[in-house]
C-alpha cells in the first residue's frame, strides 16, 4: 500500500498533511482561524478532490454530483437519529449509501458520454432534489430538513446511557465533535482522501482514467473494457461527496435538500476548475479559495467598508464605498462571476496553472510534481 | 491449405449500408504466420471488412471465425483480448500522454485484460511493462522522443506509434489499415523493413494498402476487393497476371 | 376529453417558452459551435426589458401643489400625464409595445457579447464555454438583482387580454367548458410566429442557406470565400433577440426575477438534449413535448397515481428518451460526444 510512492510524492504528501494541520495558526491572520471555516475546507475540499478522480482524470463532466453530497448528508443524520451521535458510523453510513446511489446513477449515465452523460445526472440530481421536498417528505424531512428531535430512538446509545436532557451532540467515542475537534477530524479525513487521491493518480488504473479521456475509442480497440472503469472512478468520487455530505452533518447534524440543488452540483465545478483540472492540489485550492472568499466577502457590509476606505478624502470614500458595495455581502456572487470568468479567460489551468507559470518567471524550472509540491507547501491549501 | 493453421475465417460476410452493398458474400482465409494484403479501389469496401473483423461493424449476414471462435455478437474489447490488434487509417493514439504511456497501456491490457482495478500499485513500479515499451518503441525509432506528448508527433510517427501500440500486445493476428499512407519514402521503407523483421517472427498480418511497392514486398497473399466482391485472390505473381484485376483496380488507379 | 385539452393548451406557453429559448440555444450551438449558459440571461434581460419599458412610461410625475391644498396631489405616470388618455393606452399596452426596445436592446447586446467575449472560445474546450458563459449569466444576474432587486416585478397584460377566452365554444363543444387566458394563448400564437419567421430566414433567404450550410459544415462554406463568422455574429443576435423576445411576453404570466433566466436555462438545456443537440426542428418539438407532459403530470389525477411525477416529469422523460434514443429525438451522431 505504501510502497511505490516516490520520494516527491512523500514530500507532496506530508507538505500537504502540514499545511492543513496547521492552518488553525496560519490562517488566523488571514481571519480565517475559526473552526466553523477551516472544517468547511476541509469538507469542500474533499468534495472536489473526489470530484476531480472523475472530471480530472476520465473528462466526464457531472452536474449532479452534489445528489451524493446530500444523501451522504441525509444517511449520516439518520444514523445519529437511529443508532448513535458517535459519527464513525453516520461517517460509514453517509459513505456507504452515497456509493449505492452512484452505482444506480451511474451504471445509467454512463451509457451516454459528452453532455449526454451530463445532462443525465443532472437530470437524477434535480430529481432527487425535487422528491426530497416532495414524496420522499417522510424520509428528508422537506423544507424544514432533517433534524435530531428528542424522541428520536438512538438505539445503540440509549442501550448504554439513559438520554439527557436536551439534544446531544454529535461525537468521536466521547470526543466532542464541536470545534477544533471536530476541524481534525475532517481534517483527517481530508488527509485520508488526499493520500488515497495520490495513490489512485498515480497507479495503473488512473493511467486508464486519463487514457480514456484521451481517446476512449482507442481504449476500446486496446482490449478494455471501458464502461467498469469508468463506474469505478464515478461510484469512488461519489463516496467521495458522500463522505463530504456526512462530515457537513458530523459537524452541524442537519440535512437539507438545497444541498443537492444544481447550483451545489456547479460550485463543486467550479472549485475544481479554479483549482485545476486534474491536478492534485488544485482542487482543495480552489475549493478553499471559493469558500475562503464567500466567507469573507458575505461578512463585509457599508459599515466595515466606510471603515476600510477611511483614509480615502470623503468625496472618494463614498464612491469607493458604493463601487466595492457591489461587490461584497449579498453581491459576493458577483465577485464570483467575475473571478470566474477572469480565470477562465486568462488561466485556463486555474491556479495551479498560475503558480505554474510564476514559477517559470522566477526562472525556476521543475517538473510537474515539483511544481506541485511548491503549491502544497507554499500555499494556505486547506 | 488446410483448415488447421487458418487464423481468421471470414464466411459468407455481406453488409449494407441503406441501399448500398458495401460488401457481397466475401471469403476469405487468413493462414497463419502470413502477410495477406486486400488491394482494390477505393470504396471497394477494404475498411468496412476490417471494421467487421474488429467488431466495429456487425455483418448483416455471415461470421468472422477469428482463431476458431465465432465473433458474431463479440465486444471490440473482447476481440482484442482474443489477439486482433488494429492500426487505423486516421492514428487512434492517446494524444495528451506520453508516448511510453501510450505503449504501456496496452501491454496492461495483455497482463491485466479487459478491467482491472489496480489503483494500489502504482505505474513507476511497473519495471517489466515499462522495459517492454522502451524495447518497443526503439524497435518503431521512438525512443528518443518518449517523453514527448503523442499528440506533438508528425502523422508519420504517430502511424509509427500506433503500431507500437499494437505491437506491444503480441497480437496474434494484426490488421493495418494504409499503414504507410502519407508518409515519406524514407519512413515507407523503414515501416516495411519494421513489418519484414515482424514477419520473421510470425506474426499473421493482414493489410490494407494502395501503395504497390509496399503491397510486393510484404504479401504472401492477395485478395483483390471490388464492389464489395473478392474478385481475385493468389500469390502476387498471380494477381498481377490476372486480367481481371488489371481491369477492375489498375484500370481504375490510372485515372 | 375537455380535460386533455385544457391540459395540452396548459402546456402550451410554458412549451412555448421552452421551445424559443431552446431554439436560440440550438442555433447558436449549431453555427458557433459554443455552448451558452448565458442564453437564459438573455431571456431574463428581455424580460427586464418590459420592466424598464413600463417603469419609464410610469415615471411618477409629481403635479404642482395647487393653492390651498393640504396635502400634495397623486403623482400622475409620466405618459398620462404628458399625453392624457393616449398616454394612459401606452401605458396600458406597455409589454407589447416594449418589443420594439426589446429587439435592438437585445440585438445590441448579443453582438456585443459574440465579439466581446464569445468569438475568442470557439476553439476552447466545451467545459471552457460553458464555464466562461455560467460567470457571465451569474455576473448579468447579479447586476439586474443589484438594480432591480431581488423581487418578482409583476406586469400586466393589456387590458383588453384580461379574461379568458372560451375554447369550447370554437370547437363546437357545447357541452364542454374549456376556457383559456387570452394572453397565454396570445403568447402561443407570438412564439410560432417567432418560430415560423426564424426557420423562414433559414430556409427561403440565401442569407440562412449559407448559415445552414455552414451548421453543417464550416470549413467547406469557409472555403467558398463567405465570411461565415460575421454571418454567425448575426446569427448570435437573432438568438438573443428570439430569448429576449421570450422574455419580454413571458412577463404578465410569471412575473420576472433576476433568476428566472437560470431556472428556464436548466430545463432549455434538458430541451435542447432531449430535442439532439443541434437540431432546430428538435429543439421545437421538445420544447412544446415537454412543455405539454408537465402540464398532464400535474393533473391531480396522474399525481395520485405517480405521487411527485410533476416535480421531476420533465428529467424523467428526459432520461427515458436519452438512453432510447442517444441523440434525442432529431439529433445527428458524433456531436457533442467526445
Amino acid at each position: 500500500m505504501f510502497a511505490n510512492l516516490s520520494r516527491n510524492d512523500w514530500l507532496l504528501f506530508l507538505g500537504f498533511s502540514l499545511v492543513v494541520l496547521i492552518s488553525p495558526w496560519t490562517l488566523t491572520p488571514f481571519g480565517a482561524g475559526y473552526p466553523a471555516l477551516l472544517q468547511k475546507f476541509c469538507i469542500f475540499g474533499i468534495f472536489a478532490l473526489g470530484f476531480n478522480i472523475l472530471f480530472g482524470l476520465t473528462g466526464y463532466l457531472s452536474f449532479g454530483h452534489a445528489a451524493f453530497l446530500g444523501v451522504g448528508s441525509y444517511a449520516a443524520v439518520w444514523s445519529f437519529k437511529l443508532f448513535t451521535m458517535n459519527v464513525v458510523p453516520s461517517v460509514i453510513f453517509g459513505i456507504a449509501a452515497a456509493g449505492l446511489f452512484a452505482v444506480v446513477i451511474g451504471f445509467i449515465s454512463l451509457r451516454r458520454s459528452g453532455i449526454y452523460f451530463s445532462i443525465l445526472t443532472l437530470a437524477f440530481a434535480q430529481m432527487s432534489y425535487n422528491l426530497a421536498y416532495s414524496v420522499l417528505t417522510p424520509i428528508t424531512n422537506g423544507e424544514t430538513g432533517l433534524q435530531l428531535t428528542l424522541n428520536d430512538p438512538r438505539i445503540i446509545d440509549n442501550a448504554f446511557a439513559a438520554p439527557g436532557a436536551g439534544l446531544p451532540q454529535t461525537n468521536l467515542f466521547g470526543i466532542d465533535m464541536s470545534g477544533y475537534p471536530g476541524f481534525y477530524f475532517c481534517a483527517g479525513a481530508l488527509i485520508i482522501c488526499f493520500f488515497l487521491t495520490m495513490r489512485i493518480f498515480r497507479s495503473p488504473f488512473g493511467m486508464m482514467l486519463r487514457a480514456i479521456k484521451s481517446n476512449q475509442n482507442r481504449m476500446r480497440y486496446t482490449g478494455f473494457n471501458t464502461k467498469p472503469y469508468l463506474l469505478t472512478a464515478f461510484v469512488i468520487s461519489g463516496m467521495y461527496a458522500g463522505l463530504a455530505g456526512s462530515l457537513m452533518a458530523a459537524t452541524d447534524p442537519l440535512a437539507g435538500a438545497e444541498r443537492m440543488q444544481w447550483t451545489a452540483s456547479g460550485e463543486v465545478v467550479l472549485m475544481t476548475i479554479l483549482g485545476g483540472v486534474g491536478t492534485l492540489v488544485g482542487p482543495v485550492l480552489g475549493a478553499g479559495v471559493i469558500k475562503y472568499f464567500e466567507n469573507i466577502f458575505s461578512s463585509f457590509n457599508e459599515g466595515t467598508l466606510h471603515a476600510t476606505f477611511a483614509f480615502l478624502p470623503d468625496g472618494l470614500e463614498t464612491v469607493a464605498v458604493k463601487l466595492a458595495g457591489l461587490f461584497v455581502g449579498d453581491g459576493w456572487h458577483l465577485t464570483l462571476g467575475v473571478i470566474f470568468m477572469l480565470i477562465v479567460i486568462f488561466l485556463p489551468g486555474g491556479i495551479m496553472e498560475g503558480i505554474a507559470r510564476l514559477a517559470k518567471l522566477a526562472g525556476v524550472k521543475r517538473k510537474s510534481s515539483r511544481a506541485e509540491l511548491s503549491a502544497g507547501s507554499a500555499q494556505p491549501a486547506e | 491449405m488446410s483448415t488447421q493453421n487458418m487464423v481468421l475465417n471470414v464466411a459468407d460476410v455481406s453488409k449494407s449500408f441503406g441501399g448500398l452493398k458495401a460488401l457481397s458474400d466475401v471469403d476469405l482465409q487468413i493462414e497463419e504466420g502470413t502477410v495477406h494484403a486486400i488491394i482494390g479501389p477505393n470504396g471497394a469496401g477494404k475498411s468496412t471488412l476490417l471494421n467487421v473483423c474488429i467488431g466495429r461493424i456487425t455483418p448483416d449476414t455471415g461470421h468472422v471465425i477469428f482463431d476458431g471462435e465465432v465473433l458474431d455478437s463479440h465486444q471490440p474489447h473482447e476481440i482484442n483480448q482474443l489477439g486482433v490488434s488494429r492500426v487505423f487509417q486516421t492514428p487512434e493514439i492517446f494524444a495528451d500522454l506520453s508516448l511510453l504511456d501510450n505503449v504501456m497501456i496496452p501491454a496492461f491490457a495483455r497482463r491485466d485484460g479487459a478491467f482491472r482495478f489496480n489503483a494500489i500499485q502504482a505505474v513507476s513500479g511497473q519495471a517489466d511493462i515499462r522495459e517492454e515499451a522502451e524495447a518497443v518503441l526503439r524497435d518503431v525509432g521512438l525512443h528518443e522522443q518518449r517523453h514527448a506528448l503523442a499528440g506533438s508527433l508528425s502523422r508519420g510517427d504517430k502511424r509509427r506509434l500506433e503500431m507500437g501500440m499494437c505491437l506491444i500486445q503480441r497480437p496474434k493476428l494484426l490488421l493495418l489499415d494504409e499503414p504507410t499512407a502519407g508518409m515519406s519514402r524514407h519512413d515507407t521503407n523503414m515501416t516495411i523493413d519494421l513489418l519484414k523483421r515482424l514477419k520473421q517472427r510470425g506474426m499473421t498480418k493482414v493489410i490494407i494498402e494502395h501503395d504497390m511497392h509496399v503491397v510486393f514486398s510484404l504479401a504472401d497473399r492477395i485478395s483483390v476487393l471490388a464492389q464489395g466482391r473478392i474478385i481475385a485472390e493468389g500469390s502476387p505473381e498471380e494477381v498481377r497476371a490476372d486480367p481481371k484485376v488489371k481491369e477492375a483496380y489498375l484500370g481504375e488507379s490510372e485515372q | 376529453m375537455d380535460a386533455i385539452i385544457i391540459q395540452i393548451l396548459n402546456g402550451l406557453d410554458k412549451g412555448a417558452a421552452y421551445a424559443l429559448i431552446a431554439l436560440g440555444l440550438t442555433l447558436v450551438f449549431g453555427t458557433l459551435g459554443v455552448v451558452n449558459f448565458a442564453h437564459g440571461a438573455l431571456f431574463m434581460l428581455g424580460a427586464f426589458c418590459a420592466v424598464s419599458f413600463n417603469a419609464l412610461l410610469t415615471w411618477p410625475i409629481q403635479p404642482p401643489k395647487a393653492e390651498g391644498q393640504l396635502f400634495a396631489p397623486k403623482a400622475i405616470p409620466f405618459m398620462e400625464h404628458q399625453f392624457g388618455e393616449l398616454g394612459a393606452a401606452i401605458v396600458n399596452w406597455s409589454v407589447p409595445l416594449s418589443i420594439l426596445i426589446a429587439i435592438p436592446v437585445m440585438l445590441a447586446i448579443g453582438l456585443i457579447m459574440e465579439r466581446g467575449l464569445i468569438r475568442h472560445f470557439y476553439k476552447r474546450p466545451h467545459a471552457d464555454q460553458i464555464l466562461v458563459t455560467f460567470g457571465m449569466a451569474i455576473v448579468v444576474q447579479e447586476i439586474v438583482k443589484k438594480i432591480f432587486g431581488a423581487n418578482p416585478i409583476p406586469q400586466s397584460a393589456p387590458d383588453i387580454f384580461n379574461g379568458t377566452a372560451n375554447i369550447a365554444a370554437w370547437l363546437g363543444m357545447t357541452d364542454a367548458f374549456i376556457v383559456y387566458p387570452w394572453w397565454r394563448l396570445i403568447y402561443f400564437v407570438f412564439a410560432a410566429a417567432v418560430i415560423g419567421a426564424v426557420f423562414a430566414f433559414l430556409n427561403f433567404t440565401t442569407y440562412g442557406m449559407v448559415v445552414r450550410a455552414g451548421m453543417r459544415d464550416r470549413e467547406t462554406v469557409g472555403l467558398l470565400g463567405i465570411d461565415i463568422e460575421k454571418r454567425f455574429t448575426v446569427v448570435f443576435g437573432i438568438a438573443a433577440v428570439v430569448a429576449g423576445l421570450a422574455g419580454v411576453m413571458y412577463t404578465p404570466i410569471l412575473p420576472p426575477d433576476y433568476h428566472i433566466g437560470m431556472d428556464f436555462l436548466v430545463l432549455s438545456f434538458v430541451v435542447v438534449v432531449v430535442g439532439g443537440m443541434g437540431s432546430l426542428s428538435g429543439a421545437v418539438l421538445a420544447g412544446f413535448l415537454l412543455g405539454i407532459l408537465q402540464s398532464f403530470a400535474s393533473m391531480n389525477e396522474v399525481k395520485s397515481i405517480f405521487p411527485g411525477i410533476d416535480q421531476i416529469i420533465i428529467y424523467l422523460i428526459a432520461v427515458i428518451i436519452l438512453l432510447t434514443m442517444p441523440r434525442g429525438l432529431m439529433g445527428r451522431a458524433g456531436v457533442m460526444e467526445d
